[in-house]
């Protein structure tokens, strides 16, 4: 019997490992070792040809406090930090309508879903089509005979906050509606019950029960965000220069890698932090 | 607020979609521009006619069909390995390439092709694509195969050992079916993502590799053209299909 029980534990162990290899195997490979050569690649020097050379050195990493590079970053991060509260604060109460629209919930949720698997990039150009000079709200303003030279709306940073609002608006209402989900209603009942009205019962007791859901909808939608490239590519326009454009370019147009390097290290160290920093013990983001 | 949350749920929901029902409206416009001008299908027609088109959407295919399969079985196994017993590294490695940045893991995995170019006479290619595509799908295939096995009772299982069935067995005829529909999401989930994908895949592919998405962008690019709304209308009527399909099958 102990005999037995012996072999039935050994099969399931050896199972398991034969289950997690490719996955182990994949991740080593796409994951691990790119980082690793990333991270080497961050402290070597730039290559006559383009690519990388010894010494190694940190000046790729000094290279990003100046003031031309420090300007880019501290753009990205306002951009990406007016998209989240924006996201947070428009997702709120849609949240709010779908977990209160009884039957008819999974359809609304649908709906907010729905964006979220269409394709970005399209979903993307859509922006491009409305705002753009000859676009659609130009043509019809034009046509109105409400203004005489089109508005410039596109590539410039509010296109840029916009597309990403859009953009992440779903990401941000998922896990809003989570948590709204599962507040208990006896609370508010009980607020509402010892005198407060709505909107206090909402800032002082919704949003604070809610706090671990707006924490992850801020994450989902931050970090993201952060390293956005195709929204500030298409909607920012020359001028509109992310962090995200800034790494791109050195690996294709520029072709300085260890510089491109030390800027995506930067982005993913930031990144990492935030999210331990906002976290909790226990807490699950997805 | 009874009143003011119907009214701003309207608004909000105008905000989501109008946009691309517009730019469908307009894929059927007959003039070039935004005015409109009668009912056409000429910029569909044009587009069903463009070489560059057509020749990427199968590549878009193959690279999505291929890259599906791959991940959704190396995530699926992973998945149900993590939940007999959880691994923190191989779960906070697929936790990290979720919080990535996509530029991030684009130009990571260009330089590893690079580096490995060096000694394998490499070039960018198909399968480089593919490779990129299974390893950004693969943590979306595991976190929806996991959400489904977490209600997923474990007496089952051992029901079919206690009967005398061997740890496969029962993976196989117990929890997979069980899985089923699941798999199913995890792997239309994990096609809209490939088939969607323009960061990653244009610093990976080379150049027989050009996808949908890079034509699309490149045609963005050059400015708006109605031909655009009429693949957009396509390619967006197309993957809400698959995820309206695919949220049935995880919600039954």
């Amino acid at each position: 019997m102990v005999e037995l029980e012996r072999r039935a534990t050994l099969s399931l162990a050896r199972l398991r490992t034969l289950f997690i290899s490719p996955a182990a195997v994949l991740l080593i490979v796409t994951l691990v070792a790119p980082s690793s050569i990333i991270v080497v690649y961050s402290l070597l020097s730039r290559g006559a040809y383009g690519g990388v050379e010894r010494p190694f050195t940190f000046e790729n990493y000094t290279r990003l406090l100046d003031p031309l590079y420090g300007e880019i970053f501290l753009r990205s991060l306002w951009i990406a930090l007016v998209a989240t509260a924006l996201c947070l604060a428009l997702g709120f109460p849609l949240a709010l309508f779908i977990a209160r629209s009884g039957a008819r919930k999974n359809f609304f949720l649908m709906l907010v879903i729905l964006p979220f698997w269409t394709s970005f990039l399209i979903r993307t150009y859509a922006w491009m089509f409305l705002l753009r000079d000859t676009g659609l709200i130009n043509t019809a303003l034009e046509r109105l005979g409400l203004i005489r030279a089109p508005l410039p709306m596109l590539y410039n940073p509010g296109a840029v906050i916009l597309g990403l609002v859009y953009g992440f608006l779903p990401f941000a209402v998922l896990p809003l509606y989570a948590t709204i989900e599962r507040l208990d209603p006896s609370l508010l009942e009980a607020s509402a019950d010892l005198g407060a009205r709505p909107w206090t019962t909402l800032w002082r007791v919704m949003i604070p029960l809610c706090a671990p859901g707006i924490r992850a909808a801020a994450i989902l939608v931050f970090v993201p965000c952060l390293g956005t490239y195709l929204t500030s590519d298409l909607l920012g326009g020359s001028k509109t220069i992310l962090i995200g454009n800034l790494v791109q370019n050195q690996f294709t147009a520029s072709r300085d890698w260890p510089f491109g390097a030390a800027a995506s290290v930067a982005m993913m160290i930031f990144a990492v932090a935030l999210l331990f920093a906002v976290r909790r013990r226990g807490e699950e983001l997805l | 607020m009874k009143r003011i949350l119907p009214g701003y749920a309207i608004g909000a929901y105008l905000f989501l979609h109008a946009p691309l029902l517009i730019l469908a409206v307009f894929s059927f416009n007959a003039s070039k521009f935004t005015v409109w001008q009668g009912f056409s299908l000429v910029w569909y027609r044009a587009a069903f006619a463009d070489r560059d088109l057509l020749d990427s959407s199968m590549n878009s295919l193959i690279i999505g069909l291929s890259a599906t399969a791959i991940a959704t079985v190396i995530g699926t196994l992973a998945a149900y390995a993590l939940w007999k017993r959880g691994s923190a590294w191989i779960a906070g490695s697929m936790y990290l390439s979720l919080a990535t940045p996509e530029i991030v893991t684009g130009v990571s995995l260009l330089a590893l092709f690079q580096f490995v170019f060096r000694f394998l006479r490499l070039p960018l290619g198909m399968h480089t694509v593919i490779l990129a595509h299974v390893a950004f799908s693969l943590a979306y295939v595991a976190v929806v195969v996991m959400a489904r096995l977490r209600t997923f009772d474990p007496a089952l299982e051992e029901a079919a050992l206690d009967l005398g069935a061997t740890e496969f067995g029962a993976f196989r005829r117990v929890t997979l079916p069980y899985l089923a529909p699941a798999i199913a999401a995890a792997a239309l989930l994990a096609f809209t993502v490939s088939i969607d994908d323009y960061v990653i895949t244009s610093l990976v592919a080379g150049i027989d590799s050009q996808t949908l998405p890079m034509v699309i962008y490149a045609m963005a690019r050059r400015g708006v053209s109605p031909m655009l709304n009429a693949v957009s209308t396509v390619i967006v009527g197309g993957l809400g299909l698959l995820v309206i399909f695919s949220q049935r099958l995880r919600s039954p």
